[in-house]
């Protein structure tokens, strides 16, 4: 049972650390050894000597870490064992390869689950409850306004923008993280519309899903100082930073889309002053994280990046034993790049 | 509702005017009469009435969801529209309820807020958890707007009046006079009807459009000069902190219309009786102005904030009357013996008011003393041989109570709404302090979820005590990397409002200082507003409250 004099995992200066097994869980700095929940920045940083991942993450996580990071695999599901703590990566639905870590010592089992959605997704393995004893769960949506459509629904709501887009002789504009969100639209589009091109920093991406054999449609590469790209056809996915920028003039007439759980709120899309919101995100909605609370059958929850006190008090309130933990995980930036980091600028 | 929830989204979804008009010109095509009547009334922004109140909808739907009161708080906090709030919380609709055919505007607003006046708390709540039901978010954001008589669009009077004058095959202008004085609401089917019928008689009570003034850029006597030309083309007036009304005496009676054409008559009701002894057929453009008591002693300015206590009244008591005395200073001339003067220069309508309304304000303040007598004023004219003369002459502004100078071309022809180039404002320049931020708030609308709204505080001693709050004065870029400072830097959080380490400062402008025992120092800001982001400067550099005490 967690004893309250030595935490399994705990936060220091450097990240959540686990002492017993003298290993971190997304460090936020330089350390030796990084267990690693999913390859966004704020999750994965270089520099550390040895990282684990899920091994359909690794391509990611390589493009992500650079060419010499030592880069270890488990399975999903597959114990493995650090110092006398057994550790086990389970998938987390966020992005390609997004891991919760699992933590067994004495008895005691402790839930990390890094980012994650229950919502369906093509490109990558569903989320899956993992009972434990503490539970450390993200909260970047968690306030009940946050209720997410059914992605299908979603889709066909871009589609329908693109073919509209079209037939005006419009290109169309998708602005989504790099990595994850650009793929999963991706996925998501009907290639019968027009071209698909990505910018550069999804293409890398793009090509590192399809190494893990994650199926996507025809996609092309902008090319470099192109001009008049598309030709008033093609859907264009890139990421936000490129929003007023002078690369975007290359598409000539163009409608520009976010994609975004951010999106929800009509004063977040009117402040990012673009022709379309499409509620779409890879974290997990209010009745999400509450259902993953509840599958975890954890009696304590430490609430990280988000809503964190608002999601601990409620669930305190139902009877839970919770609190909000302070991590260096961001994932709140309605204002920044997307729901995700905002690392989307690849160089 | 379906039809007027899709004109509300289109209007919003485009800033372009010319969209907006055709958006607006499809509904009324389309819609009933009776539909089209209630939307021009909530368009034009009559007064809604509101039988439900914020508070009830806030409980009901935190019954309704099961979610605590402070959840419902908090997220309204972060979304920052209440209406939306509310319909993002709810369940998804009913969709059996859904599926029925949906009601119009004036059947909606008849059934779900005019039929619940001095109905029981149950069974206003059963009519609203019913709509909630049977209603799309999108549909429930632009209802809970109208049950809370908080609608406002993004169109103007005059973008209406084009819309309807494009249908009825009128000039706007027309339309826009035929749309006057209907901020009371009650414009029915029949109303409609007879709004785009090219016969219809202009009404007895409405006032005229209200000719705005723009604000004048430049300040300094040699860039006014440069700007405006030769003095002997302008007349000068003061700038009264009043609110700017027409006075309407035709037929039998005289009304008195706010420049929100509300109809004030019982929140003034003894220039009611004065104006009533005009002629028939008088129109004056003018502004109300709260006067001390008669028994004060010298007859001085109160300002707007002492006026305010009066106008939004139906009865105004008798001690009220007693101590805020109200008189109307009349500046334009807009009819006489029936006639329509506003195509008149500005010079001949004021020289026709002067015989009209004999009176001066300008002798009343300067004698001091009898205000009991004439109610009805004409606006002093401001000498001076030049430019720089008047500008010497602005500066007598804030000892005066007033706000500064207007300028109006001799030349002039009444216009309607704010075209510039006729009638400019030259306000006093503001007075000014460095100020700390030390709380901050997440905005709404546009700004929701970020930390838009300050309160700011200057040095008393030792320790920082708070002035003002205030909303405005920096661009999007400043706000979000403000709100990044304010989360980065909380110290406390009580609800919605951050308590921020103190490091930034800001140049907060203001138009005055008074005392005041609300505030803990003191002392009271008007109208506070920041003028920019001080990066260069450290708490340490902010001003004290003994700096505003000399401004008192």
């Amino acid at each position: 049972m967690p004893s309250p004099s030595s935490p399994l995992l705990e936060v220091t200066s450097a990240g959540l650390y686990c002492a017993a097994g003298d290993f971190f869980v997304d460090p936020w700095r330089r350390v030796e050894r990084a267990v690693i929940t999913h390859a966004h920045a704020d999750h994965a940083r270089s520099g550390c000597g040895r990282y684990l991942c899920a091994s359909p993450g690794k391509p990611v996580l390589r493009t992500r870490m650079g060419g010499n990071a030592v880069i270890d695999t488990v399975r999903y599901g597959e114990p493995t064992t650090i110092n006398g703590v057994t550790v086990s990566l389970h998938p987390a639905g966020h992005v390609l390869g997004s891991a919760q870590v699992r933590l067994e010592h004495k008895g005691e089992t402790w839930v990390v689950t890094g980012d994650y959605k229950l919502a369906a997704d093509p490109t990558c393995a569903p989320f899956e409850p993992v009972a434990c004893d503490v539970f450390i769960t993200e909260s970047t949506f968690g306030l009940p306004v946050y209720r997410w459509p059914d992605p299908a629904s979603v889709a066909a709501e871009i589609n329908a923008w693109w073919l509209a887009n079209r037939d005006a002789g419009r290109t169309s504009v998708i602005l989504a993280y790099a990595l994850g969100k650009a793929q999963r639209i991706a996925a998501l589009l009907d290639p019968a519309i027009g071209p698909i091109v990505a910018h550069g920093a999804v293409m890398k991406l793009v090509e590192a899903y399809r190494a893990s054999g994650v199926k996507l449609p025809p996609i092309d590469r902008v090319p470099p100082r192109a001009r008049r790209v598309g030709g008033g056809r093609a859907l264009v996915i890139a990421p936000p930073s490129v929003l007023g920028t002078p690369w975007l003039k290359m598409f000539g007439e163009s409608s520009i889309a976010v994609a975004s759980g951010w999106m929800t709120v009509r004063g977040v899309r009117r402040r990012r002053n673009v022709a379309a919101g499409f509620v779409i995100s890879d974290h997990a909605d209010f009745p999400g994280l509450l259902e993953a609370v509840r599958a975890s059958g954890a009696g304590r929850v430490l609430v990280t990046h988000g809503f964190a006190d608002v999601l601990a008090r409620y669930l305190r309130e139902r009877g839970l034993d919770a609190a909000p933990l302070v991590t260096r995980f961001t994932g709140e930036a309605a204002d920044g790049a997307d729901d995700g980091a905002a690392d989307d600028e690849e160089p | 509702m379906q039809d007027f929830t899709d004109l509300y989204w289109r209007l919003d979804g485009t800033t372009k005017t010319q969209e907006k008009v055709t958006a607006l010109a499809d509904f009324f095509a389309a819609a009933t009469a009776a539909d089209a009547a209630a939307a021009v009334g909530v368009l034009c922004g009559a007064r809604q009435l509101r039988v439900v109140s914020t508070r009830q909808l806030r409980q009901w739907v935190a019954e309704e969801t099961g979610l605590p009161d402070w959840l419902v708080e908090d997220s309204y906090a972060h979304v920052g529209d209440l209406a939306e709030t509310l319909a993002l919380l709810l369940p998804e609709a009913d969709p059996a309820a859904a599926a029925l055919p949906s009601p119009g505007l004036a059947e909606t607003l008849a059934t779900t807020i005019h039929g619940l006046r001095g109905a029981s708390d149950d069974r206003k709540r059963e009519v609203v958890t019913a709509t909630w039901r049977r209603l799309a978010p999108r549909e429930r954001i632009v209802w809970h707007k109208l049950v809370t008589g908080g609608l406002r669009v993004g169109v103007s009077r005059t973008l209406v009046a084009r819309a309807l004058a494009g249908l009825a095959g009128l000039e706007p202008a027309v339309m826009t006079h035929r749309l006057m004085g209907l901020a009371g609401g009650g414009l029915d089917a029949e109303g409609f009807g007879k709004l785009l019928d090219p016969e219809t008689a202009a009404d007895d009570r409405r006032p005229y459009p209200f000719f705005l003034a723009s604000p004048l850029e430049e300040t300094e006597p040699a860039t006014v000069a440069t700007a405006l030309g030769d003095l002997a083309d302008w007349q000068a007036e003061w700038k009264w902190d009043g609110m700017r009304a027409q006075i309407v005496r035709r037929g039998d009676d005289a009304t008195i219309w706010s420049r929100g054409e509300e109809l004030v008559n019982e929140a003034f009701p003894e220039l009611v009786a004065a104006a009533e002894a005009l002629p028939a057929g008088t129109v004056l453009d003018g502004e109300l102005l709260a006067v001390s008591a008669a028994e004060a002693g010298p007859l001085t300015l109160l300002g707007f904030a002492a006026l305010s206590k009066r106008a939004g009244r139906r009865r105004v008591p008798k001690k009220i009357l007693a101590e805020i005395p109200s008189v109307f200073v009349a500046y334009d001339l807009l009819e006489q013996a029936g006639e329509d003067l506003r195509s008149r220069p500005l010079a001949e309508r004021r020289q026709r008011l002067e015989t009209l309304v004999p009176d001066c304000f300008a002798a009343v303040l300067d004698r001091g003393g009898e205000a009991a007598a004439p109610r009805l004023f004409t606006s002093p004219l401001v000498d001076g041989d030049s430019w720089a003369a008047l500008a010497a002459r602005r500066q007598e502004s804030r000892a005066r109570g007033v706000e500064g100078l207007m300028l109006k071309r001799r030349s002039s022809p009444y216009r309607t709404g704010r075209v510039r180039g006729d009638w400019w404002k030259w306000k006093i320049e503001p007075l000014e302090i460095d100020a700390v931020l030390l709380y901050a708030q997440a905005g709404h609308g546009r700004r929701a979820g970020l930390h838009s709204d300050y309160t700011l505080g200057v040095w008393d001693g030792e320790r920082l005590v708070t002035i003002a709050k205030a909303y405005s004065g920096l661009d999007d870029a400043e706000i979000v990397e403000i709100d990044r400072i304010v989360r980065a830097t909380t110290l406390e959080r009580h609800g919605p409002v951050r308590i921020c380490e103190p490091t930034l400062v800001m140049q907060l402008a203001f138009e005055g200082v008074s005392a005041s025992k609300r505030h803990k120092a003191g002392l009271a800001v008007r109208f506070p507003r920041i003028v920019r982001w001080r990066r260069d400067k450290t708490p340490a550099d902010a001003g004290t409250l003994d700096d505003l005490r000399r401004m008192l």
